[in-house]
């Protein structure tokens, strides 16, 4: 059925991993190169003509991010990335608000590995930390995440849109919630921004962790958006000259924060038409899997999740297998945060998959470079390979979701 | 024609050399997440393996000893941070970084001598007074002096006292050998856009018996002490500025030109004030006061000269302050409003010179004819 195309002895592996990381956009790169080159100044050093010329680099770059989650330009704080910007809204806003006798954290247990850890490292310190199980389609139930917080609570945090199963929590409502309890709320939303409409406005967010490399711009940098109005207090992670208003220390990087600007222009202005897109990308592959492969079933909401993820179990099929026998893809069974590790992903176990089937699952990323032709290719070599590594006999068939 | 420009600020920032931008923009155009497993990942691991190795070497440290951070600033902040048991003690004209992250955990002040070299019969006083254990923080070389330190012998005095040693050495590679193992330190900061290297890439160098409490925290990646999808191409670059800089091309004729540059302005200006003359200096480095003529007013003007310098480290969030390193040498208030740093590096030519000696000598003239 498919126009699957046959790969080229020496063609790289068809790239099926874009929650883990995005290739920098050509254009991204070509904004970037003229501040690794000629135009070197550190944004700090206002005294002389490059440093100023830096930083307003930085300034339009910030904007370019602001624009796109409807904040301010002077809400964005510039970090390494996600993680960072992570353990600071959540470290930052426990530490400043222990004082007024606010000391609890709530998460849920499928957030990314760095918001779980830093709440586990903050939890060694004194504070409280709730970790709040998700609904069987990974997605948080309102009810019990308002029974979860009480008058000791300082923040709340869920992710916007999830890296292995791509679900997308109701952020509004959430952000609704949070405001009507008067409790900060931080969305991780390294996964959602750029690919979704985020307005931080639209959805009562107080804090929000960005990433450069998951919006096809570069690596070692991301944002904590910090609302202004009404003001989220938080303490600094990393002190000293005190850039970034106090709250991130460290010389800008000239060069990624024109990347991260550039990458949020272009996605604020390709995301129409790139969602759509995507969104028909992911059908294909996912309609094409259940025509040859029956058995395999979708984790996660197969509605509110993000255009270009699909996460899908193969019964009796353990997936490092499956990936070793499709050479010409490059997959992933969950977080590369965690890839090293052997054990099956803790968000699916959450989720209430059995190890058997979690350790049978694969995580599909598509994106802006992704094209018909590779998702039939991929199709076609998964479905060959399931074959050929269940020919042997299998465990019955799963009560399956699809 | 356009106006000549004249960059002599570069111990706030170092352009980048021309192998580190080929190699950050190769990496660019490389997908991969350096933990996937897949081809993509396994070739951006190799990749940081190989920049890994480089960033030892600078250094003369061991490859697993280095973490990869976003620059000098968290480095300092991991470092001193990360030991919460210990007193932290830094000298009085650490980087703003050091003196921030040392207030947690604050076990006082090493006071530093009119030279600019940090006090080691005080530091030893101080040891002695408090038994509890300490982090001695003291740096390779003060970036707006250029007074390099006794590493070795502040290693020593901490260590016998059972204190571990933090140096930050950001600036220092590239200008000066640093020497991880023989100056017998425990933790060693360094940064990548000091030497040539992208802005936002540095490390920590933690020595291998050593365990740290993280503060990202995140995956596993840096082996559990810094979490965080690793940047890729900006530790690549800075794999290949550490190259570069083991090799410490033109170091002496940069130290002749600054010779020069110091020899000239002293010689225009017969009350100007060389800090840290007195005491071994990076070769690149001059901070000269031009008496009864504020800092601000000489940056400005040098500024629309065409030439750049600083009043002190960039990093002051864009503020002309005072400078807390002059300060705590004890310079009188009247000298130390007056200083600015001039900075010189690979790229640096006699002509450079020639047009600085020009812009100063231009304002030194100035406002003493309008003093007369």
């Amino acid at each position: 059925m498919t126009g699957a195309i046959a790969r080229k002895p020496n063609q790289p592996p068809v790239y099926l991993d874009y929650q883990a990381t995005t290739p920098c956009d050509p254009r991204v790169v070509e904004a970037m190169l003229p501040w690794f080159t000629e135009k070197f100044g550190n944004p700090a050093s206002v005294t002389h003509a490059y440093g100023r010329e830096a930083e307003e680099a930085v300034e339009r770059a910030r904007a370019q991010l602001a624009s796109l989650i409807h904040a301010d330009p002077r809400e964005i704080v510039f970090t390494s990335g996600a993680t960072e910007s992570n353990n600071l809204a959540i470290k930052g806003a426990l530490r400043f608000h222990r004082q007024f006798g606010k000391d609890h954290v709530v998460t849920l247990t499928t957030e990314h590995k760095c918001v779980i850890e830093s709440a586990h490292a903050m939890a060694r310190e004194g504070f409280r930390a709730t970790f709040l199980p998700v609904e069987g389609n990974g997605l948080v139930d309102l009810g019990k995440l308002a029974a979860a917080i009480d008058e000791r609570t300082a923040i709340v945090s869920v992710m916007a849109a999830h890296n292995e199963i791509g679900v997308i929590q109701p952020v509004a409502e959430v952000g609704t919630l949070c405001r009507e309890r008067g409790v900060l709320f931080h969305s991780d939303a390294a996964q959602a921004v750029g690919k979704i409409p985020v307005d931080v406005e639209a959805m009562s967010i107080d804090l929000m962790s960005i990433s450069g490399h998951k919006i096809y711009g570069p690596k070692g940098i991301g944002a904590l958006y910090v609302r202004r109005r009404p003001r989220a207090r938080i303490a600094p992670l990393i002190d000293g000259g005190g850039q970034e208003r106090g709250l991130r220390s460290g010389t800008l990087p000239t060069p990624l924060c024109v990347g991260l600007g550039e990458a949020a222009a272009l996605a604020q202005a390709e995301m129409a038409e790139e969602a759509p897109r995507l969104l028909a990308l992911r059908q294909r592959f996912l309609d094409g899997i259940k025509e040859k492969l029956p058995r395999a079933q979708l984790n996660g909401d197969p509605e509110q999740r993000l255009p270009g993820n699909l996460n899908l179990s193969f019964p009796g099929i353990p997936a490092l297998e499956l990936m070793a026998a499709c050479p010409g893809l490059a997959l992933s069974t969950g977080s590369a945060c965690t890839a090293a590790e052997v054990e099956p992903s803790f968000v699916l176990r959450a989720l209430g998959i059995s190890p058997e089937l979690a350790a049978a699952s694969l995580r599909i990323g598509l994106g802006r470079f992704s094209t018909a032709a590779e998702v039939d290719y991929a199709v076609d070599s998964l479905a060959a390979a399931v074959k050929r590594l269940g020919a042997a006999p299998m465990t019955s068939a799963l009560a399956g979701t699809t | 024609m356009a106006p000549r420009a004249t960059y002599l600020d570069w111990n706030a920032n170092a352009p980048m050399h021309p192998a580190a931008i080929d190699a950050v923009s190769e990496a660019l155009g490389l997908a991969g997440n350096p933990s996937s497993v897949h081809g993509y990942g396994r070739r951006a691991r190799q990749a940081v393996n190989v920049a890994r190795e480089a960033v030892a070497r600078l250094v003369n440290a061991a490859p697993d000893e280095v973490i990869f951070t976003s620059g000098g600033t968290e480095a300092n902040n991991l470092a001193l941070r990360g030991f919460p048991r210990r007193r932290v003690m830094v000298s009085a004209i650490e980087h703003e970084s050091a003196l921030a992250a040392a207030t947690a955990v604050d076990g006082g002040r090493i006071p530093v001598t009119r030279a600019g070299i940090v006090d080691l019969a005080a530091l030893e006083e101080m040891l002695v007074a408090d038994a509890r254990p300490a982090l001695v923080s003291v740096m390779f070389a003060n970036n707006e002096t250029g007074v390099v330190q006794p590493a070795a012998e502040v290693a020593q005095i901490a260590h016998r006292h059972g204190a571990l040693f933090h140096c930050d050495a950001v600036q220092g590679p590239g200008k000066l050998p640093v020497d991880f193992r023989a100056l017998d330190g425990d933790l060693m900061t360094i940064s990548s856009h000091k030497i040539g290297g992208p802005m936002g890439s540095g490390a920590l160098i933690l020595r291998g018996d050593l365990a740290i409490e993280p503060f990202v925290k995140g995956g596993s990646q840096e082996r559990g002490r810094r979490g965080g999808t690793e940047n890729f191409p900006g530790i690549v670059g800075f794999g290949a500025a550490a190259l570069v800089a083991c090799a410490m091309e033109g170091s002496a004729e940069i130290a002749t030109l600054r010779d020069e540059a110091e020899r000239r302005l002293s010689a225009l200006a017969p009350g100007a004030v060389i800090f840290g003359h007195d005491a071994p200096r990076l070769p690149n480095t001059l901070c000269i006061a031009m008496p009864g003529v504020p800092s601000a007013t000489q940056v400005i003007a040098l500024d629309l000269a065409g030439v750049m310098v600083s009043a002190g480290a960039a990093c002051s969030a864009g503020k002309v302050t005072r400078s807390h390193v002059l300060e705590a040498m004890g310079a009188p208030p009247a000298m130390l409003e007056c200083a600015i740093r001039i900075s010189l590096g690979r790229g640096t030519v006699a002509a450079d010179i020639d047009h600085l000696v020009e812009a100063w000598g231009a304002l030194y003239a100035r406002t003493r004819a309008s003093a007369a």
